[in-house]
């Protein structure tokens, strides 16, 4: 089989009603909050998948839900061809599988304990899943790991907080090495760095996949990060994929207008001078969604089956898309007898 | 260029430790006329944040002007009273912060905020400062003004925040406005609509804008000039195509390098290896020798200054060189 990873319909539903008493007392209904809806993608050994998308639009809880942090409401997430879901949890199969998927946060400053030192932060994956014992190879194993990274045997001895933050984040890559992943999550690794860092962190993620085939999952908001690193772009819009293609497909033609906004709204470096179109609106709640396609209050190419039914991704031009518009499917008729 | 509206002189800044002095700032110049957009960018802790908040006068101690001058009009500022310097924050230099949730109080309705701050400057009626606060969040574009002025801020989007914001910066029609890192917490698309509005207001109004980020995106799309800050110094200044399309500085050349593009078909981006000198540390000379690859003896002796290369000014001894051999 050729895909490492798989998201089969996964959503996730957050209960954020008000406590039980003010329920009861003022007669309020329960609220949950869909944070991810019916998410699907497959992601092919040594490939980067990317998700953008703006704040709140799910793309953390896709990384969380994929790495088993967060338990799926509905859907699976199939990783290997093994079912990650809790029931199977505890087994030895499932604890050879979660050796198997790694995380690298955002922020370098709160992912590393601040009273550890270097050398036990990166020994920990390793003595967690018992693959080398304390003594010499374990040392040696920790100092080839911290050089992949460009970190010296010798940094092992100091605290986190002796490093700055590029190479926080670099200790970070050590630490979910170290278990020997296949496939790496990795929620804004860079947002929280300067350019010229974030520079040699994205050179140094690009230089690991080609020597060790590894398969990322890359969740960022920067599009030109995105550009740069990804084989593979996925866009969300509250909680729901709207375009997902070949890198080069989404952002040279893209077919969603959310898409297509996003490209538009990023500071050029070579439109100097030149005024750009602002986008109207902002990103609806999501405990009260509009109706139909959840883009269609800001979308500048709504018509009439926009608020009526939601669009599905349909392959469209060497992509999935969801929307109307750009599909060409103006009969609100047939999309609903598809829906149902 | 016309006579400039804010003037910065051999700017110092120093904070005292027990350690000795830290030199955060050091002989930073600069002028922005009516009407413009200086860019400064920079690494965290270049110091950029630094000369702003010295500008406005709100620098935390122990950190202090340790020498040079900020002008406002031809008129010295950075050796104001507090109650003087009270006066003119506000209604002659307005100040916009990064984050848009801290820089209002959320127990205060937005219209009694904007309201406050219209009458503390403006010889204003109750009833005149609050047409003039509608007036001011039509103008930053936010919907039914009217009704939204008497929302609490957590009431408001964080775009629309950082709108009340801005509102709340031109409230006294101030002549220079400090924006510190305006876009940053913001979305893209959001940032788009902000950067835009900044724009329109400073153009329309003759405002000029000092405007403090990290990105170049940004900058490119807003300034006209950029002043471009390593370790607590101007490395490099010029007007906004130069510094973008033709950097003479190794440091801005390998800044550029390092954003990744559209355009740019390249696997590897161009890395700056090594990080910023802590303060503690600045290096003899160029504070970017330890990381430059064009280094050479005179850099790891000598600090240079600002002198002119290509169309822009670089601090670095590679265009002195470059000025003898034309010379010669």
């Amino acid at each position: 089989m050729s895909a490492l990873v798989q998201l089969k319909n996964v959503s996730k539903t957050f209960d954020v009603s008000a406590p039980w008493l003010n329920r009861v007392i003022e007669r309020k209904p329960q609220t949950f909050l869909h944070a991810v809806s019916e998410v699907s993608f497959e992601i092919k050994r040594g490939e980067t998948l990317a998700l953008v998308g703006e704040s709140g639009c799910g793309k953390s809880t896709v990384a969380r839900l994929a790495v088993g942090l967060y338990e799926t409401s509905t859907g699976q997430v199939i990783i290997d061809g093994h079912d990650m879901k809790a029931s199977n949890q505890g087994t030895d199969a499932a604890r050879a599988m979660r050796r198997k998927v790694q995380m690298i946060f955002q922020d370098p400053y709160a992912s590393l304990n601040p009273r550890w030192r270097v050398a036990d932060i990166v020994a920990e994956p390793i003595r967690t899943h018992k693959l080398i014992a304390n003594g010499p190879l374990l040392d040696k194993r920790v100092a080839e790991l911290l050089g992949l990274v460009k970190l010296t045997a010798k940094d092992g001895e100091k605290y986190p907080h002796q490093f700055s933050g590029g190479q926080r984040q670099r200790i970070s890559i050590a630490r979910a090495l170290a278990s020997n992943p296949e496939f790496l999550i990795c929620d804004e690794p860079t947002s929280a760095l300067d350019v010229s860092v974030q520079a040699q962190v994205l050179n140094l993620m690009k230089d690991l996949q080609r020597e060790m085939g590894l398969t990322y999952l890359f969740i960022s908001h920067n599009l030109q990060v995105v550009h740069h690193i990804a084989d593979r772009v996925g866009v969300m819009y509250l909680g729901r994929i709207v375009e997902i293609g070949d890198k080069d497909e989404v952002f040279g033609a893209p077919k969603h207008p959310y898409t297509r906004m996003l490209l538009d709204a990023i500071p050029d470096l070579h439109m100097t001078g030149i005024a750009r179109t602002p986008v109207a609106g902002e990103v609806p709640n999501p405990l009260n969604p509009p109706s139909g396609c959840a883009f269609n209050p800001r979308c500048p190419k709504k018509f009439e089956p926009c608020d009526k039914a939601r669009p599905q991704l349909v392959s469209f031009s060497g992509r999935e898309v969801a929307c109307y518009a750009a599909t060409g499917q103006d009969k609100p008729v047939d999309m609903t007898t598809a829906l149902a | 260029m016309s006579q400039p509206l804010l003037e910065v002189k051999n700017l110092h800044i120093e904070f005292p430790t027990r350690r000795g002095i830290l030199k955060a700032v050091e002989d930073v110049s600069f002028a922005i006329a009516p009407g413009e957009v200086l860019g400064v960018v920079g690494e965290s802790g270049a110091g950029k944040s630094l000369t702003g908040a010295a500008i406005i006068g709100l620098l935390e101690p122990p950190g202090r002007i340790a020498g040079g001058q900020i002008l406002l009009d031809g008129k010295r500022i950075d050796n104001l009273p507090y109650e003087q310097m009270r006066k003119i924050r506000g209604r002659q230099i307005g100040a916009i912060f990064q984050d848009p949730l801290t820089s209002l109080n959320p127990l205060y309705s937005i219209g009694r905020q904007l309201i406050e701050t219209i009458t503390t400057h403006l010889a204003l009626s109750e009833a005149a400062a609050r047409d003039r606060a509608i007036k001011l969040l039509e103008e930053v574009g936010i919907p039914a003004a009217r009704e939204r002025i008497e929302h609490y801020p957590h009431q408001f989007s964080g775009g629309m925040r950082q709108r009340v914001v801005i509102a709340l910066a031109l409230a006294a029609e101030p002549k220079v406005i400090i924006a510190d890192e305006p876009t940053t917490a913001l979305d893209v698309s959001i940032q788009a609509q902000i950067i835009t509005l900044l724009k329109g207001l400073c153009r329309n109004h003759g405002t000029a804008v000092m405007l403090v980020t990290h990105d170049m995106g940004v900058i490119a799309e807003t300034a006209d000039r950029v002043a471009v800050m390593y370790a607590g110094r101007v490395v490099e200044i010029g007007p906004v195509a130069d510094v973008i399309h033709k950097p003479q500085h190794p440091y801005t050349i390998g800044l550029m390098g390092s954003i990744p593009e559209f355009e740019s078909k390249r696997d590897r981006l161009i890395q700056i290896d090594g990080a910023m000198p802590r303060l503690d540390a600045i290096p003899q000379g160029c504070a970017f020798n330890p990381r430059c690859t064009q280094v050479f003896d005179k850099c790891k002796t000598t600090r240079p200054n600002l002198m002119p290369a290509g169309a822009t000014s670089a601090a670095c001894w590679l265009h002195e060189t470059r000025l003898q051999g034309a010379a010669a």
